[in-house]
């Protein structure tokens, strides 16, 4: 009777441990979600985007010191919607996927500035170079699931995509835009 | 790319070498110590030239398909590589110019009709090289908008728009739609083929007008001399 009273307690505190996690839990709807990108190749707009990735988020608009945005990107699964283009994307002067197969964003602090909008903060690592970026957000909800959306630049020979004949920016320019749309489920009201 | 501007410089070199030839011929046909049979005054020989204009844009834009089908044979024989995404650009900015210039040719032909074929030719040729003359015209000019045309629509159609120059960015012709784009390409190779085909007969005629039947027609589209 005493070993099932403290075999319960145990259960109630490991319980206890977890319930505050399982409260939070805020998962990716992948697929209602985007991220893509745009380069300009010579003057030609060129549209890509990643199929897998993901996302670890502890969000709370009244708590933000604490809240944490963390994203993983396949790279492997980057496309531009040709064949051609697309085999040579993974190879070492591009993405180099071998040997990086993932790109991540850590956040390191989120600022609000209202109306939905919010400032994050974070370190972006693509093909092993990190750069501190900062990325706007905007947030909406409709039902239960609440919405992230933004653009934000960075400069493709900061990380080495495409190098060596391919770092001529006269050919494919250095600016690329970053755009992405994340769906969340489990995100407290804004 | 070097091997290019080779082949490039080496063409245009050819053709003013050949245009001096021909004009050293027709000084040397209108010349009285000239070896053609005195039966024929020199005046038959003389015909009614195009205009300035028109022999401009017929020999600049004649040659440049050459060189377009050339750089486009060349290109899509190239692995993935800056080289080969530069060339795609030039080709489709040299397409795009071309079409814009033959529509100013065509407006000029309209409003400064060409002469016509001389009588003395005309009375000898044949009914069947009369209707091949004509249609060949009328086809050449046919492709010359369907050949950029269906490049254009090619680009559009693969989702890689034309942006002339890098700057000026063209309506799409065709949404993009991959599938499609494969069937356009094809359409754009086989009416390239067809008109190299055909510039390659109308080279033959003039040639054969030139050496063999010796009347001198080619004199309509060479520079006048005075």
């Amino acid at each position: 009777m005493k070993l099932k009273l403290t075999f319960l307690t145990i259960l109630a505190a490991v319980a206890s441990l977890f319930s505050p996690a399982v409260f939070a839990q805020q998962k990716l709807l992948a697929n209602q979600s985007d991220v893509s990108f745009t380069f300009k190749q010579m003057g030609v707009p060129v549209d890509g985007k990643f199929t897998k990735f993901d996302a670890q988020i502890n969000f709370d608009a009244s708590k933000l010191a604490t809240s944490k945005v963390a994203f993983t990107i396949d790279i492997a699964s980057a496309t531009l919607g040709d064949k051609a283009t697309d085999a040579e994307l993974p190879k070492a002067p591009w993405f180099n996927t071998a040997k990086f197969p993932q790109a991540t964003f850590a956040s390191n602090s989120i600022k609000s500035l209202g109306g939905g909008k919010f400032e994050v903060m974070g370190k972006l690592s693509i093909k092993g170079v990190s750069q501190d970026v900062t990325v706007p957000v905007v947030m909406t909800q409709a039902g239960a699931v609440t919405t992230a959306t933004g653009t934000f630049a960075i400069k493709r020979l900061i990380f080495k995509i495409g190098e060596n004949e391919w770092s001529d920016t006269s050919m494919v320019a250095d600016p690329v835009q970053v755009k992405f749309k994340i769906a969340l489920s489990g995100v407290g009201k804004l | 790319m070097h091997l290019f501007a080779l082949v490039g410089f080496y063409t245009s070199s050819l053709s003013i070498a050949i245009g001096h030839e021909f004009a050293k011929k027709t000084t040397l046909k209108t010349a009285p110590e000239s070896n053609l049979s005195n039966s024929q005054p020199p005046q038959a020989l003389s015909h009614t030239s195009y205009s300035t204009v028109a022999i401009v844009l017929h020999w600049f834009l004649g040659l440049s398909i050459f060189a377009m089908f050339a750089l486009g044979v060349y290109m899509h024989e190239l692995p993935f590589s800056p080289e080969r995404l530069k060339l795609y650009n030039y080709h489709k900015w040299a397409g795009i110019c071309f079409l814009f210039l033959t529509v100013l040719r065509l407006l000029w032909r309209f409003t400064h009709r060409p002469p016509a074929l001389p009588a003395a030719i005309e009375q000898v040729m044949p009914t069947w090289q009369t209707r091949i003359y004509h249609a060949t015209h009328h086809v050449m000019y046919l492709l010359f908008f369907a050949v950029p045309l269906l490049g254009w629509a090619y680009s559009s159609a693969a989702g890689f728009p034309i942006v002339l120059f890098g700057v000026l960015p063209l309506p799409d012709l065709l949404t993009v739609d991959k599938e499609f784009a494969k069937l356009i390409k094809e359409l754009h190779e086989v009416s390239a083929i067809a008109l190299m085909a055909l510039a390659l007969l109308h080279i033959a005629a003039a040639l054969k007008h030139q050496f063999i039947d010796k009347d001198n027609l080619v004199s309509r589209m060479l520079p006048k001399r005075h």
